[in-house]
Order: structure tokens, then sequence, then C-alpha cells
């Protein structure tokens, strides 16, 4: 059974490297949809699996986060990535097997992964 | 629909935090002997006026503005009614607002629990700014974890930092497991 002492280890191992991150430093965000929607058709292993995998890469410039829902709820799982100087790239009808591979071609690889990304034309709201 | 208990507490839970809650409270509780799976989520957010908490188990009620529905609060209540069990809300604005959903334990149509330990961590890591109180229940086994020892013990140290979030990760997986003891819910 894991014990609060080992979290107290981390911690110590932890303070020299204070300071060095920032959230403003972060280049690039993925943003996936948490609302009703997203959680229902899947979004918890796609957001736990950009998690994983930017923690194992040790990525300190990404950043996954959650948001609600932006009305176009029979795409979900949406996942939104941002990068600075890019135009944004939206994913939908995500999975945790092609979240893995958005991340190894996109978000490492740099190139947009042009089969998960939403259609051209779609209609919103309804 | 949501295939397990655990996203219903996931979604729900981001009410709470909608809500500016400081603190949240959730409680999981199995219990062969009344037979029921019962799940409080309290928070201490802006809270509902009464005629909103009638409101929001309404399907074509919802705050948000990008569509016209909102299912978190009524697929929570229904999951809860198709297997013999009851939902409540009480809410007091300014206070907080606690939602209590029970289920039958062994009812055929009950949803099984699911990752409950997922749900927390990413309630956790997600929305560090705000304190958990989590207590996991089986009978006379329970597992109690409160973020605020957390937060002590680290200090300025982000819960998202990798090896901090992967430490909460196993901490709730191998504590959760040991309440649950093969009884799976």
């Amino acid at each position: 059974m894991k014990s609060l002492e080992e979290l107290k280890a981390i911690r110590e191992r932890m303070q020299n490297q204070l300071g060095v991150r920032d959230k403003d430093e972060k280049q690039t965000r993925i943003v996936v949809g948490m609302a009703t929607c997203g959680i229902a058709a899947g979004a918890r292993p796609v957001l736990n699996k950009f998690a994983e995998l930017v923690q194992e890469k040790g990525l300190k410039d990404v950043m996954v986060t959650q948001t609600g829902c932006i009305g176009i709820c029979r795409y979900e799982p949406i996942v939104e990535v941002f990068e600075s100087g890019k135009p944004k790239t939206t994913y939908v009808h995500m999975t945790a097997d092609k979240a893995e591979e958005v991340f190894n071609r996109h978000i490492i690889g740099g190139n947009v992964v042009k089969d998960y990304v939403i259609p051209a034309t779609i209609e919103v709201g309804k | 629909m949501m295939p397990e208990i655990s996203l219903n507490v996931l979604d729900v839970a981001e009410n709470s935090v909608r809500a500016k809650a400081t603190r949240i409270e959730i409680l999981v509780t199995a219990d062969t002997k009344s037979d029921t799976l019962t799940i409080v989520i309290a928070d201490n957010g802006c809270g509902m006026s009464q005629e909103m908490v009638e409101r929001v188990t309404d399907p074509f009620f919802t705050t948000r503005k990008t569509r016209r529905v909102g299912l978190g609060v009524p697929f929570f209540k229904m999951a809860a009614e198709m297997s013999g069990g009851s939902f409540r809300i009480e809410s007091t604005v300014g206070v907080g607002t606690t939602v209590t959903a029970v289920f039958g334990l062994t009812h055929m149509d009950r949803m099984p629990l699911g990752d409950m330990a997922s749900t927390m961590h990413q309630l956790i890591t997600m929305h560090e700014e705000i304190s958990y109180r989590y207590l996991y229940r089986y009978d006379d086994d329970a597992f109690e974890l409160d973020t605020d020892e957390f937060r002590a013990i680290l200090g300025d140290v982000s819960f998202a930092e990798p090896e901090v979030s992967s430490y909460i990760k196993e901490y709730l997986a191998e504590n959760s497991a040991e309440v649950t003891a093969g009884r799976a819910i």
C-alpha cells in the first residue's frame, strides 16, 4: 500500500527543480472536450492517454487540459491541438489508440494526422 | 447514458467545479446489508435556488450556451432510478450543493461502478486549486484520501508534475483495490 512517506521523498527530489517551469512557457496545448457528451463518448481514456504520453516523454512544453462542450457533440470525443504560430487542429471521434497515433505523428513528428481531423463542412448546433 | 457510474461522477463533479467550489467531497459506499451503492458529491460552490434545483433534472435545462440540452444530472438520476435506487439534490445559494444517488447494489440494471480511481485522479490533477476528500467504503473496509494532506507535503509543487501525478494515480488504485479486495462493484 502506498504511503504518504513516498510523497515526501518525491517532494524532496523535486525541490531542486522548482522554478524552472511555468505554464506560460507551454508552446503546445492539447485540449480534450470533457463535458457530458465527451465523457459519454469515451473522452476519459483519450485524455489519460495524452497525459500519460506527455509525462512519459517528459515534454515540458506540452500541456494537456480539458474543456467543456464546443457544440458538435456527435463528433465527440474531440481533441483540439493549439500550437503557437499555427492554425488550430481539431480531431474528432478519438480513441486512446488514435490519441497515441496523433501524439507520435503530430505532437512529436509535427505532421497533422489528416484522417482524424474534422470534415471541412459540418453543420454546427444540431 | 454513461457505461459506468464513475463517468457520471466525473461529469457531475464538473458541475461543482463550474460552481466555483473550493472543496468537493466524493463518497462512494457499497453496503451489502442494505444492498445499496451510495454516491454523494458535496461541494461548497455557489449553490442553486430551489427553482433551479427542480429544473436541473430536466434534460432540456442547461446553463451552457453551446447547446440546448444538459444531460449530466438527468443521466445520473436515470442510472440510479433504473437500478431501483433514488436520487436527490440539496442546495443552498452561497453554501453549496449535495447530490446523492443511491443504486441497488445487486440490481441487474445497475451499471458497474467502473474506474473510480481514474475519475478521482483526473479531478485532482486537472483542478488542483480545489481540495478533495474522497471516501471509498465497502462494508467495513474503507479508504480515505484528502488532497489537503498531499498539499501540505508538496507545498507549491504541482499535482500535475509527472512524478506526483503517477504517485496519486497509484495511491488511488492500490488503496482502492485493497478495499474492493476482489469484490467487483
